[in-house]
């Protein structure tokens, strides 16, 4: 396509490689002015790469970019914000301990003599900016004391504060309500009308489908084309996106939930500061059920959890397995009675980067005497009961016994801790975020796993912040706000915007 | 009272060379990078003040030779640290090996061999030099280097959070990925900080033995570039929050030696002690409600969060 | 040249890199300094290597920097920066002499009970600083520090107290003879020891002029012993773990505080370890007065980054330290430099050490420049 004043962004033919890896491969994209623009693609497939050289942060190694209609080289961010674009990015740019007013101003000060700020004036041009747009924000509020939805909306600021003309939002809407995401929603409609573009990176197709008005397709680096939303379908979409046809529902036959395994209750878990994050809370597993926690991140899921694996101290209430109380005890005490978890960042809490797939497959367990006598750890034991769930989980590579766990994929990553989890056979599987940041693959293979468990027995927890994730694989699903369970329903039984309600507090007392 | 003026003045004096050690830190690691060679860049400016202020006979020059050459011995540090990503833990107790090393070698090659300068030219009290003498008071004629520390540390404050680069400074070492995003230059930024470090622990290095001692010896600066840090994290990285605890610790070290000089009946090697270990009982009590930056340490590798 | 791009991509080639370095920069300051950079490298390697006296000396200084830097090793392994490895030692020495001058039991529990106590003193110490750590979440490095300075005025403490202090001398009374634990001490001095030793001059050299002591063999044994330890047990698993990612070791059940502190313990007693074998092996067998540091610890630093933190890989490292230190005393004597050229060789090499990645980069540079020169 040639290039044209009628298209506010137009990048051709561009291609970035990460040493041997190409991450893009003469990918095209051709944005009409005041639209919003979907790029689409799963997790991996180089999305946020493309938008990353369009706003400077990285540089392509082919290919040229046009802005209305004009070649630029955008070799850094500055550059990028003179032209008149800005970039809110999936995780939130911004220094928790400042204000908003002072995370906007940040890199575009507004001073008086000698360097010195003068924040009464930045104080009003916010404010101004602020009413215009109608946006609810307090301008002298610390980010750290504010909500996401709030803190995504500073971001926005940021980027109109410096004049921008050209937004790109990356996953916008990971971590909002189904409210705050039909806020957002309109948000994107006032600033198209009011002139801007809107770039939107997602991989959430019932958005696109509401919000965008075209739609522009990437998978594993390739451009697979742009279509007019209107005329298309989500089924369409799913497909183009995989390559594939993708069942997005999770088969499974109805629960036979036996014996009560896991029970909470009046659970109040205070976090780091010492803010009260879990109040009173009451829940039930059964086995052979998965129970689904819904809501908002931050209102104590990761609080419940951490409760749960004695990370953090259960300030009143109990939680018991199969009767035995296991509150405020030791991680190790959790483990020994078959409780196993799938950490919300395994990177964090799930692995040892830094060591072999075979140390990793025995971390939890490494300290029984199939992994050795006394106090030796015998790598032969290790490798073959590696190799056996590389084997049986399909990790890939095959043969990556003794790789260090950092070269595997997320998927396989994740693979691994799975594998782990189910080779000791648990009562309790605790979920935490399971397909966080993996691609449509991967994510079904974790939903099978979790079907599969349930089945032979295990209580299963599930807690994510993606709704169609509880609504698809749960048998009950509980609404969690404000650190209590709201109300819970039988799968089936509720609707989205139902539960979109309860976790914003619409259905507290 | 005459203690008590005493004891006021000795902890000044004490403080000053502390004060400046901290600042440094203050300031590196407010951008983000640890800064374990203070010590080092002390040993640099305490030797380099020396021998300028005994060639020159001028200790104001010496005073900024020691800070430039402060500086210097920073540099390799910035530049491991920042544009290599190297350990910074390591790469400061590299330069605490080095310098200690370096200075004596410099002494012994100036000085035909000897492990210690000549007496050299002091910088003047605030009062000048005959003030008072004899009473308890010239105590409180304390050196010019005190009254720069605390103007130092304001000066440190109000560019800290009063000025666009002490915006871009706090913000650099929190979260310096969203620095980057708005177009500030993150490497350069921690450059100037650390850079800034060490011209700061060179004038405390300077501090000592131009003002407090008027020669360099093997002993000049012992620990103080330690010291320094434990306040840096006990002021919780608050410019005048670090200078009291300066204070503090100068206080303790003061203690030391007014209780040494009298009859007191315990021994000079246990008082030695007291401001090393009053350092620990300190960090103990109220390091836990002292908070780091959040990059403090963490090299930033443009494309990482 | 594919020959030097492929040994850059070795592990070790960094250490190469870095000590070539060290050098480089010693030749730049001693040829500014107004000294001959090359007389005086080989003045150290002939005060180092020329006799097997010189030999024999290095090995036994080597032995504490070993031992120090096969502490550190082990503590950085699992996570842990233990710059208090020269408090440790000192400690280690401090306890040492006050069990061996107290007790007098025969050789074979004299030896074994010195050199506990003085493992044990460090042990301690270590574990101090790792408690202030867990429990108090305060940096080891500062604590450390802090401890290395007490200890030395402790040791200072000891010196001049009256129970210990040895009149009109800047020493501590040495330990009874029965925890010594030199080669042969008795038989070397006796006639038929001297006769037999007349006969064989280099042997009588490394017997008679140097405390040639069984410490060696000791520290060869830790070192190797450590490196099973951590890479084949179930606790050497768990404090890597703990050392390499803290939260996902506490999720899987470890416990981290205790790992910090165990860590702290085992490394503070091979410090310890040290400074006992210093004093049961090396006259004068016991505590001096200390004015600086005396770089033991600081060293044994050097060492165990030199060594890319491997316990195995100290064993040479110590040697090359040993040997520039014990050189660079007779650099000193013989031509005027001042010793002090061997401490900025050291911090040199260790500040490059740092620099991850050095050696790789540097082949794809020369790696690039070929092929550039080909098309060319």
């Amino acid at each position: 396509m040639e290039a044209s004043a009628a298209y506010a962004v137009q990048m051709h033919g561009i291609t970035k490689r990460f040493g041997a890896y190409t991450a893009l491969d003469h990918v095209d994209l051709d944005v009409r002015k005041q639209t919003v623009h979907a790029i689409l693609g799963e997790n991996g497939a180089g999305k946020t790469t493309l938008m990353n050289i369009l706003y400077g942060l990285y540089q392509a190694d082919e290919g040229e970019v046009f802005l209305n209609g004009q070649k630029v080289d955008i070799a850094n961010p500055t550059t990028a914000i003179n032209h008149g674009i800005g970039m809110v990015h999936q995780h939130f740019m911004l220094v928790e301990n400042f204000t908003v007013t002072e995370n906007i101003i940040l890199g575009d000060e507004i001073c008086g003599t000698a360097g010195i700020l003068d924040m009464r004036r930045a104080r009003a041009k916010v404010l101004e900016l602020v009413e215009q747009y109608g946006f609810d924000v307090d301008p002298d509020a610390k980010i750290e004391d504010i909500s996401v939805g709030m803190q995504q909306r500073v971001e926005i600021l940021k980027a109109l504060f410096r004049g921008a003309e050209i937004l790109i939002l990356d996953e916008p809407t990971a971590v909002l309500t189904p409210q705050e995401i039909d806020k957002l929603i309109q948000i994107m409609e006032d600033l198209t009308a009011a002139g801007k573009t809107i770039i939107v990176i997602t991989h959430k197709l019932k958005e696109i489908m509401r919000s965008a008005h075209e739609c522009s397709i990437i998978r594993r680096g390739v451009y697979m084309g742009t279509v007019d939303v209107t005329q298309s379908s989500e089924d369409d979409l799913a497909a183009r996106m995989v390559g594939r046809n993708v069942n997005l529902k999770v088969q499974k036959t109805p629960a036979h939930p036996g014996e009560v395994c896991l029970s909470i209750r009046g659970l109040s878990v205070k976090d780091e500061r010492g803010i009260e994050q879990v109040r009173g809370l009451d829940l039930d597993v059964r086995s052979g059920e998965i129970v689904g926690i819904a809501g908002i991140d931050g209102n104590g899921q990761q609080e419940l959890v951490d409760a749960i694996m004695c990370m953090a101290k259960a300030t009143k209430g109990t939680i018991a397995i199969k009767g035995e109380q296991i509150q405020n005890t030791s991680p190790r005490n959790v483990i020994d009675h078959r409780i196993g978890t799938i950490p919300s960042d395994r990177h964090r809490w799930g692995l040892v980067l830094p060591m072999m797939v075979l140390e990793n497959s025995a971390l939890e367990h490494h300290g029984k005497e199939t992994f050795g006598e006394g106090i030796m750890l015998d790598y032969d034991k290790l490798y073959s009961f590696t190799a056996e769930l590389i084997q049986k989980f399909d990790i890939r590579p095959a043969g990556c016994e003794r790789e260090r766990m950092s070269g595997l994929s997320g998927g396989n990553q994740q693979k691994t801790i799975i594998a782990r989890q189910v080779a000791h056979v648990p009562d309790v599987l605790i979920a935490f975020q399971p397909t966080r940041g993996l691609d449509v693959g991967a994510i079904e293979f974790v939903h099978k796993t979790l079907v599969a468990e349930r089945d032979r027995g295990a209580a299963i927890l599930l807690v994510s912040f993606e709704l169609d994730e509880v609504m698809d694989v749960s048998d009950t699903i509980a609404v969690i706000y404000h650190g209590q369970i709201v109300d819970t329903f039988e799968q089936g039984t509720v609707d989205e915007e139902q539960l979109g309600l309860l976790m914003a507090g619409g259905g507290a007392q | 009272m005459d203690n008590l003026v005493l004891l006021a003045g000795i902890t000044l004096m004490y403080s000053t060379p502390l004060v400046f050690g901290a600042l440094g830190g203050v300031v590196s690691e407010r951008s983000g990078v640890t800064n374990i060679g203070i010590e080092g860049m002390m040993v640099i400016g305490a030797i380099a003040a020396a021998a300028t202020s005994y060639f020159t006979g001028n200790p104001w020059l010496a005073f900024l030779v020691a800070g430039l050459c402060g500086a210097l011995m920073a540099l390799p540090h910035a530049v491991a640290s920042i544009s290599f990503a190297a350990d910074q833990t390591v790469t400061g107790v590299a330069i605490n090996l080095f310098a200690p090393g370096f200075a004596l070698f410099i002494c012994r090659k100036l000085f035909d061999g000897a492990a210690m300068s000549p007496i050299v030219t002091k910088l003047p009290k605030i009062f000048g030099d005959g003030w008072m003498r004899g009473t308890v008071w010239t105590n409180v004629n304390v050196n010019v280097t005190t009254v720069l520390a605390l103007l130092l540390t304001a000066a440190v404050w109000f560019v800290l959070y009063k000025t666009k680069w002490g915006l871009r400074v706090r913000a650099v070492g929190e979260h310096p990925a969203a620095a980057d995003t708005l177009g500030i230059d993150v490497a350069k930024v921690r450059y100037s900080c650390v850079l800034v470090s060490g011209l700061f622990a060179g004038f405390g290095g300077a501090s000592m033995t131009i003002a407090i001692i008027s020669q360099f010896t093997q002993t000049a600066i012992c620990g103080q570039g330690f010291i320094a840090l434990a306040a840096v994290i006990f002021g919780k990285w608050k410019p005048f929050g670090t200078y009291g605890a300066c204070l503090l610790f100068g206080a303790t070290q003061a203690l030391t030696i007014i209780l040494g000089g009298g009859s007191f009946p315990v021994p000079a090697t246990i008082l030695s002690m007291l401001p090393y270990a009053m350092t620990l009982v300190v960090l103990v009590l109220f390091v836990g409600k002292s908070v780091a930056p959040k990059a403090d340490g963490v090299p930033y590798i443009k494309g990482s969060r | 040249m594919s020959a030097v791009i492929r040994f850059m991509r070795r592990p070790f080639a960094n250490a190469v890199v870095a000590i070539i370095l060290g050098f480089v920069v010693a030749a730049v300051i001693l040829a500014l300094a107004g000294f001959d950079p090359l007389a005086t490298f080989a003045t150290l390697f002939q005060g180092a290597l020329g006799k097997p006296k010189y030999i024999t000396n290095v090995i036994i200084k080597a032995t504490p920097i070993l031992l120090t830097g096969v502490g550190v090793a082990f503590a950085f392994q699992t996570g842990l920066f233990n710059i208090g490895a020269e408090g440790q030692y000192i400690l280690g020495t401090v306890v040492a002499t006050i069990v061996g001058v107290t007790f007098n039991f025969p050789a074979p529990i004299q030896v074994p009970l010195v050199i506990l106590s003085g493992m044990l003193g460090g042990a301690l110490l270590g574990a101090f600083i790792g408690f202030l750590k867990a429990r108090f979440g305060i940096h080891e490095v500062i604590t450390s520090i802090m401890c290395n300075w007490i200890m030395l005025y402790l040791c200072n403490f000891v010196v001049g107290s009256d129970a210990f202090h040895k009149p009109n001398s800047n020493t501590a009374l040495p330990i009874n003879v029965s925890g010594y634990t030199m080669v042969l001490p008795e038989w070397k001095v006796s006639d038929e020891g001297i006769a037999y030793l007349v006969a064989r001059p280099w042997l009588r050299d490394i017997l008679l002029k140097t405390d040639f002591n069984l410490g060696f063999v000791i520290a060869i044994a830790v070192a190797i012993l450590m490196g099973v330890l951590l890479s084949r047990t179930k606790l050497g698993y768990e404090l890597r773990a703990v050392g390499l990612n803290k939260d996902a070791a506490r999720f899987a059940g470890i416990g981290v505080e205790r790992s910090v502190v165990t860590c702290m313990l085992i490394s503070g007693a091979i410090c310890g370890l040290a400074g006992a074998l210093n004093i049961t092996g090396i006259s004068p067998h016991t505590i001096t007065l200390l004015s600086v540091q005396e770089g033991y610890g600081f060293n044994g630093l050097s060492v165990a980054f030199i060594a890319g933190c491997s316990t195995v890989g100290c064993i040479p490292a110590s040697f090359l330290f040993s040997g520039l230190i014990y050189g660079g005393m007779t650099v000193q004597q013989m031509l005027g430099v001042p010793s002090e050229i061997i401490s900025i060789m050291i911090g040199t090499i260790v500040f490059f050490t740092a620099l991850p990645a050095m050696a790789p980069k540097i082949a794809d540079w020369l790696e690039r420049r070929r092929l550039t020169t080909k098309e060319a």
